[in-house]
């Protein structure tokens, strides 16, 4: 069985699931039995779920504003040259 | 060669490829719409990588604007989003490299120290956070708490987690071994566990063990 130490080394790769085989059987294993682990291995996979879940924001109607007239410059700029 | 049945995901790959065809010959809505796609995305990233506005609004145009201008180094042989983001992150990199006020650890700073990642609240979560909490208090909690670490962790969580590029990707971008990103990514995404942890774990728990 591993340790808690040599799990979490793992967990990374555990998580991306870039690990196969003998070693992700003893992941498996040692969650199935270590409580803490378990809690770890699943706190961290909410952790990652909701920053992914979260939309980027609408940015400011300014800054939108902005953005596109710098482009449009750079456009006119461009057919110009 | 691959079948030629177009679905649905090769078929927004295409739209894509042609709006920076169009946009190449000089098609301002063309690009237009490619900004409207990824201007939140690119705005997130800065203002995640600088924790500035102004900065994050300059690193906003300057990106569309590099990106316009170097259009035709666009190969296609990856997806806008990543090329694009790739200029982002540059931007972003070298504006908070330049800020001289930044009083922060600089983002190159030696933090592979080989140590255990450590680990100190354990406890199980409540509800989802997601139904718990509105968008806007999810999203306040969440930003204050990427914010809150080191910009060498910060950066490569951002990438990874948020932006969702590959390992390679973000060793790519940020000029760093693929080791020293799993490494960095390993003890941000702990450290975020940790703080988030204190906010959503379920009432009446407390921690319970230590490693």
């Amino acid at each position: 069985m591993l340790t808690c130490k040599e799990f979490l080394q793992e967990l990374n790769d555990f998580l991306d699931e870039s690990i196969d085989g003998e070693l992700r059987r003893h992941l498996e294993a040692h969650v199935s039995e270590c409580p803490n682990c378990f809690v770890i291995l699943d706190t961290t996979k909410r952790t990652i779920r909701v920053y992914k879940g979260m939309d980027p924001q609408t940015i400011p109607d300014d800054v939108h504003s902005r953005l596109m007239s710098a482009l449009d410059k750079k456009l006119a700029a461009r057919s110009n040259s | 060669m691959a079948d030629t049945t177009p679905t649905a995901a090769d078929l927004q790959e295409a739209d894509e490829l042609a709006l920076v065809d169009q946009s190449r010959k000089g098609d301002g809505a063309a690009y237009g719409e490619l900004v409207r796609r990824y201007e939140r995305k690119i705005y997130r990233l800065a203002r995640n990588i600088t924790q500035n506005d102004e900065d994050a609004e300059d690193i906003l145009q300057d990106t569309f604007i590099k990106a316009y201008e170097h259009l035709d180094t666009f190969q296609g042989n990856s997806k806008f989003y990543t090329w694009i983001v790739r200029i982002g992150v540059n931007e972003s990199l070298m504006k908070l490299r330049k800020r001289k006020t930044d009083k922060t650890v600089p983002l190159d700073e030696p933090v592979d120290t080989g140590e255990d990642p450590v680990v100190r609240e354990i406890a199980v979560w409540g509800e989802d956070p997601e139904n718990k909490y509105s968008q806007e208090e999810l999203r306040k909690i969440l930003d204050e708490s990427v914010q809150s670490l080191r910009p060498a962790f910060r950066t490569v969580f951002v990438l990874r987690d948020i932006e969702e590029l590959s390992t390679e990707e973000t060793a790519q971008a940020l000029q760093l071994s693929i080791p020293a990103v799993k490494s960095r990514l390993l003890r941000a995404r702990l450290q975020l566990r940790e703080k988030l942890t204190r906010v959503f774990k379920r009432k009446g728990d407390d921690v319970f063990a230590y490693l």
